[in-house]
């Protein structure tokens, strides 16, 4: 008892040195959620490039046909699924990306705080949550029921994917332009259309090209949307109008649950294939938001 | 902050109008080309809509109610898809039990704790689950992430084997490919999205707040649950259910890790099946009353989604509106 003095020093801290100890804990139990994002992220591409780098080769990228599952990965290659895959993929951002930046351009140099406008916009962002296998089979009943399968139809499928993404990056990149801006060129006497087209957009360009291209980095890794829409062969088809076709996600999709050696390594070389290709549009576009980007928030 | 209003010359209502008689033929072409544009989000939903139900009629109309029922047999013409409906909700509540406090801590993490030049390299990494295809998280799941978990489900399974509760939820029958092997691929799916909603609703906590509590003599901890909670509750609520929609959405990623057995059972680690998933593995060999039935299970999804969507956008907006114009 003859030590009470000392003691009562650390009780009046207790309560200041649990809530320390409260607040360290929570810090740590931040870290933790980031550190248990890593992991399976880090995972899942060592996994991808250790198995996927010793099948990857030119003949691999290039050759075909896609041989059945039975065979050894040294026969064949994906050449089909990566032509496939970049033929409907341009074709789903030929069609998608022009119709999404006029449609960002309406929300917001013409509706402005308009009923329509609004609703516009807010449907687009409720369609970004509307899942891809839905937009296969809507792809499926009103075309592919009457004109067959194509890469055409695959296009249109993803295409409505990639429609309210690029519709929603673009329209927050044009309202990045400063108004003074457009005030100017009205002052010279510049008509509307003129304004936007020669004077808003080529401000905004840097933005609305990355988010295009993150909309394609996602559309390429799309499979849903493509299962009945192309429905997937082992030949090369050049022509995407007409003609079942084949992509890299199809082909990843088919060959993953085989149980043959030579299917799964073609299926992990393909994954590699596909994000590396989701990988490069996405450095590209980080490269031309750094670069490009004269307005930012 | 000050709250200018946008001006928009050409938009102004008398003057415009006026104008408007003697715009050029080019200009009005335009204008009409960009209100086509934007209208076509509108029709393009309303066309899914009526499309896919118009495909799925023969279900609908033949089975009624039945619909709803447990009894999924397509050799016996038997379409009742109750086991997806119940698979979607339980592996979507798994990936949510998952994602969400891993995905609001990383957003805390980001605009409570780590500097600004810290931040942008996490939200890199973050941004790169999203960039992984959904069909290589399958890939990975099912020829890496199953066999491993296996060893782990079959342990806790025979560990809690009598047990109550526990039993029946985590005992045997056990396998790799299961209802919370999908759960947790969905989780990691969904991590990117949730999280970058989340932090954008927490950045918009006025600094004021925040430094109030701090100023009070608030920790971190309680700052966060003082300042910070109570103005982006609603925001995250938004963000979580837009994590539901997109849980319940994904496909490929849950065909190729579910199990594929269309059951109802209260066993977390067996086999299961889910609505997307159960489109895509049976589609391609179905024709007549089997293919509408998997349309009409598509329709269901987009209806559930779609609600779910419009809920969770809505509360997103009013809360992130109402915090901007505070």
């Amino acid at each position: 008892m003859a030590v009470a003095e000392p003691q009562q020093r650390p009780d009046l801290r207790e309560p200041a040195g649990w809530r320390r100890t409260r607040n360290r804990i929570a810090t740590a139990l931040m870290v933790l959620a980031f550190v248990l994002v890593i992991i399976p992220l880090g995972f899942v591409l060592y996994t991808v490039i250790a198995k996927g780098a010793s099948i990857i080769s030119w003949s691999f990228l290039t050759g075909g046909p896609i041989p059945p599952n039975v065979l050894p990965a040294s026969v064949g290659g994906m050449g089909p699924a990566v032509l496939g895959t970049i033929e409907i993929t341009a074709l789903a951002t030929v069609i998608s990306v022009p119709l999404g930046v006029l449609g960002a351009v309406y929300i917001n140099e013409y509706g402005g705080k308009g009923l329509l406008a609004r609703l516009i916009g807010f449907m687009a962002d409720v369609m970004t949550g509307v899942p891809s296998i839905v937009m296969g089979l809507f792809i499926f009943s009103i075309w592919v029921l009457h004109f067959g399968y194509s890469g055409l139809a695959g296009a249109f499928a993803l295409g409505c994917l990639m429609l309210p993404i690029v519709i929603r990056s673009s329209d927050e990149m044009l309202k990045l332009v400063p108004d003074p801006l457009r005030e100017a060129s009205y002052a010279l006497g510049a008509t509307k259309a003129r304004v936007t087209l020669t004077v808003v957009l080529p401000a905004a360009i840097g933005g609305i090209v990355s988010g295009a291209l993150l909309a394609v980095a996602r559309a390429a890794g799309e499979t849903a949307p493509l299962l009945f829409t192309i429905l997937t062969v082992t030949a090369a088809n050049r022509n995407v109008f007409s003609g079942a076709n084949t992509a890299l996600s199809t082909q990843i999709f088919a060959n993953a649950s085989q149980p043959y050696v030579g299917a799964q390594a073609r299926a992990w070389g393909a994954a590699l294939t596909l994000i590396a290709i989701a990988f490069i549009l996405m450095i590209v576009a980080r490269t031309v938001t750094a670069r490009f980007t004269r307005y930012s928030r | 902050m000050s709250t200018v209003a946008r001006a928009d010359p050409a938009g102004t209502a008398g003057s415009a109008r006026a104008l408007s008689e003697r715009r050029p033929l080019g200009d009005r072409g335009f204008q009409v080309l960009a209100l086509a544009a934007g209208l076509l989000v509108l029709v393009i939903l309303v066309l899914i809509a009526v499309s896919t139900s118009q495909q799925a009629s023969s279900w609908f109309s033949a089975e009624g109610l039945k619909i709803f029922s447990n009894n999924w047999n397509p050799a016996a013409n038997q379409f009742g898809a109750l086991a997806f409906i119940y698979g979607t909700a339980i592996t979507g509540v798994i990936a949510l039990v998952i994602a969400v406090p891993v995905s609001v801590g990383i957003a805390l993490l980001l605009t409570e704790v780590v500097p600004y030049r810290w931040s942008r390299p996490i939200v890199y990494v973050i941004d790169l689950l999203a960039v992984v295809p959904s069909v290589v998280w399958g890939l990975w799941g099912i020829l890496v992430f199953a066999p491993w978990i296996q060893h782990i489900y079959a342990s806790v399974g025979s560990g809690v084997n009598g047990v109550p509760v526990l039993g029946a939820l985590l005992g045997p029958p056990t396998s790799g490919a299961s209802f919370f092997t999908c759960g947790i691929i969905l989780a990691f799916m969904i991590t990117p999205i949730v999280t970058s909603l989340s932090r954008e609703v927490i950045a918009t906590v006025p600094t004021i707040d925040k430094e109030g509590a701090y100023a009070l003599g608030a920790t971190r901890l309680e700052m966060i649950r003082g300042a910070v909670w109570p103005h982006s509750q609603g925001g995250v609520v938004g963000a979580v259910l837009l994590g539901l929609g997109r849980a319940m959405g994904e496909t490929i990623a849950a065909a190729l890790v579910i199990g594929s057995s269309a059951t109802i059972t209260s066993h977390l680690f067996a086999t299961g099946y889910n609505m997307p998933a159960v489109i895509a593995n049976q589609f391609g060999e179905a024709s007549g009353e089997f293919r509408a039935a998997l349309i009409g299970i598509g329709v269901l999804l987009f209806v559930m989604t779609i609600i779910i969507n419009i809920i969770a956008r809505g509360i997103v907006e009013r809360s992130a509106r109402r915090k901007r114009g505070a």
